[in-house]
């Protein structure tokens, strides 16, 4: 789970990283009223999970609090990358002498975590290490010691923080190790990490992810899901413990397992090509269940898109063999049906694997009007590609 | 011949008191896996009826291995005690640990695998797995055991239900051993690892390679293949249409910025000779064709 900048300064303070945590707001009129209590100059940033903030034109200055207003008029509404601004932060401007770079991240290739750190701050650190490298310092850390504050004066000296700041800087990076681990994050990263020209180390931005794996010890991170972001369906999905993403095409999909239904995307999309380009409208994997009721709920799900117009179900029966699922999804229409909302559209079947022809058998016989049983993987693919694109 | 797992694995279940345990040691004892204990902490002593077997249960993997000599465990236990799980068996310098264990926290995971890094006695499989077979010898997981029998293909993949497509369209063929290594960030063992395990065992005639998006672990397989492999090597990747910044199921499933993508993926893997499938059946025929 990504945080906005104001939720990732939040956590900051919580954890001494200095920072401004300034105040979130999302009227121009309240932005106006923010700047006046902060009585200097202040900056007005767009609230959007996306980089590239200042280009877009989602960070300004306002010196008073009538320009506060007018940035803020600008700011709000602004689609940048595809993120609507709904929220600004007003933090208040700092003197920056330099700019500099901090970061702890999970490292995948090495299977451990990773410090990145730079006396190159401010910019698009992609951008620095891909053009001078020799700016950005990469520092492993060993997930079993961590940092401690010699390992995080490594860091400092390494990215070539000047010496009057270098200790001052370490102590940050130590505190930004502990946020790290005690929040179970993948990402912090701070950009820039400000000197001011009072020799003071402030956190001007903060970008942090979290581990959903570890909800389960962090409560608190309730509070940073924003509902009012998150597709309806999503959140729906989320409500009965189904993996669904929303997409953008027209064919619903369900299988089990996360590999098989995203290679289910792929095939559909690929199949639908030869359609005027149908793609998928989801993904949901159901799990290696696949019960009646999750089927039913997954289908309730999909069905409730109006984007959808033909639904591809992609089962694999390995632990639960394809009759239990059969009648799954048998249980599951009857179930819709006697729903008051129930909109019926075309869905293809396809199982395979463990008891596939029992299972197969149990779909003939029940016969729901609006199931169609292809054999293969790609057959069945090709044939709701062309249900969704209304070829009868 | 098999890798990593075969009739002479010793299997101990951690957590095969739970319901998941419970259920999946019965279906690896009836696929012919010798069970020889399970682990549950405060349990030890008991004994637990299983597929009309009466498994031992131990308070710990170090008893378990004293008393059975087993080498291989196999851990279901839930994701908030899976990194005691997994570090006592480290410590205990059992040779193969499997974490079928999905939703671990991946400051957990980066702890565990340092460990066992810094042990160099114990190779861990997943977690997130559905685990490893090797077809008529051994199951230590839950793949199912009667998709295939022995024969001569040998399989690594990220994902759990296509490791069993795959083995269904290549049923006819058989395989050596088949590997669900995991979708998570950061696990045990890579294709790379079981690439070289594949080339080294002398019954394994082909090599098929399945990936998804998110890392560049299917990048550095690619390299690995190009340097150090002879025999025939297919792929599949799966997740061209992921969008960014969308978990697609498993933890580790997720295009970041550019990176991660699985057409990356399949150019990385294209270079270096590999034929890559659009679909799971194209890439079964590709390896029909590869050992014709």
């Amino acid at each position: 789970m990504d945080l906005y900048e104001y939720q990732a300064k939040e956590l900051f303070a919580t954890h001494g990283v200095t920072t401004q945590v300034g105040k979130v707001v999302s009227t121009p009129e309240d932005a106006q009223k923010a700047a006046a209590e902060f009585n200097c100059a202040v900056v007005v940033k767009a609230q959007v999970k996306t980089g590239g903030r200042g280009k877009a034109g989602g960070v300004k200055l306002a010196n008073n609090p009538s320009e506060a207003l007018e940035k803020a008029k600008n700011i709000l509404g602004l689609d940048i990358k595809g993120h609507i601004v709904k929220k600004i932060l007003i933090t208040p401007a700092e003197d920056i002498k330099e700019e500099y770079y901090v970061s702890f991240l999970l490292d995948r290739t090495n299977r451990t975590f990773l410090s990145m750190a730079s006396v190159a701050g401010g910019m698009d650190i992609e951008e620095v290490a891909a053009k001078t490298p020799e700016k950005l310092a990469m520092i492993k850390i060993d997930p079993l010691t961590g940092v401690d504050s010699a390992k995080a004066l490594e860091i400092s000296i390494a990215a070539g923080i000047p010496s009057e700041v270098q200790k001052d800087v370490a102590v940050l990076i130590e505190k930004m190790w502990k946020l790290f681990v005690s929040s179970d994050a993948t990402l912090v990263e701070v950009n820039p990490l400000v000197r001011t020209n009072d020799d003071r180390i402030v956190a001007l931005d903060g970008k942090v992810t979290l581990d959903e794996n570890a909800n389960f010890r962090h409560p608190e991170n309730e509070n940073f899901v924003d509902t009012a972001n998150v597709d309806p369906l999503e959140t729906a999905a989320k409500a009965k413990d189904l993996n669904y993403v929303k997409l953008d095409g027209s064919v619903g999909i369900i299988g089990n397992g996360a590999g098989l239904v995203m290679s289910t995307l792929d095939v559909v999309a690929y199949a639908g090509e030869k359609f005027g380009g149908v793609k998928p409208a989801n993904f949901l994997d159901i799990g290696g269940g696949a019960s009646a009721q999750v089927m039913a709920d997954g289908l309730g799900i999909i069905l409730s898109d109006p984007s959808v117009k033909s639904v591809f179900v992609n089962v694999f029966g390995g632990i639960t063999a394809c009759d239990a699922v059969a009648n799954g999804i048998v249980q599951a229409i009857e179930m819709l049906k006697s729903g008051s909302n129930y909109a019926q559209r075309p869905i293809v079947v396809r199982l395979d694997g463990n008891n596939a022809q029992e299972g197969l058998r149990i779909l003939r016989e029940a016969k729901p009007d609006n199931i169609e049983i292809v054999d293969t993987m790609d057959n069945a693919a090709a044939r709701a590609a062309e249900l969704a694109a209304g070829v009868k | 011949m098999a890798i990593l797992l075969n009739e002479n694995s010793k299997v101990i279940v951690q957590g095969m008191t739970g319901s998941e345990g419970k259920k999946h040691t019965e279906r690896m004892i009836k696929s012919g896996t010798k069970i020889v204990g399970g682990v549950t902490p405060g349990k030890g002593g008991q004994s637990l009826e299983v597929a009309g077997q009466n498994v031992p249960v131990f308070n710990s993997v170090s008893e378990a291995m004293s008393a059975t000599g087993a080498n291989v465990s196999v851990v279901f236990v839930p994701p908030k005690f899976a990194k005691g799980a997994v570090v006592e068996a480290v410590d205990a310098q059992i040779p193969l640990v499997v974490v079928i264990t999905e939703g671990i926290p991946v400051h957990d995971t980066a702890h565990f695998f340092s460990y066992a890094q810094k042990s160099g006695k114990t190779r861990i499989i997943g977690p997130n797995c559905p685990g490893i077979i090797s077809p008529g010898l051994s199951n230590a997981g839950i793949i199912p055991a009667d998709i295939t029998a022995k024969g001569s293909i040998g399989l690594v993949s990220k994902s759990g239900t296509l490791t069993y497509q795959m083995m269904y369209e290549l049923r006819d063929l058989g395989f050596t051993t088949a590997i669900g290594i995991g979708g998570d960030p950061i696990i045990g063992t890579t294709h790379i690892d079981a690439l070289r395990e594949f080339e080294n065992d002398p019954d394994t005639k082909a090599i098929v390679m399945i990936g998804e998006i998110g890392g560049d672990a299917e990048e550095k397989a690619a390299e690995f293949i190009k340097a150090n492999i002879k025999k025939p090597v297919v792929a599949y990747v799966a997740g061209f249409t992921a969008p960014e910044g969308k978990t697609m199921g498993h933890a580790g499933a997720i295009v970041s910025g550019s990176s991660g993508t699985a057409e990356a993926k399949k150019i990385a893997l294209e270079k270096a000779g590999v034929k890559v499938g659009k679909t799971p059946s194209e890439t079964a025929l590709l390896l029909r064709a590869a050992i014709k």
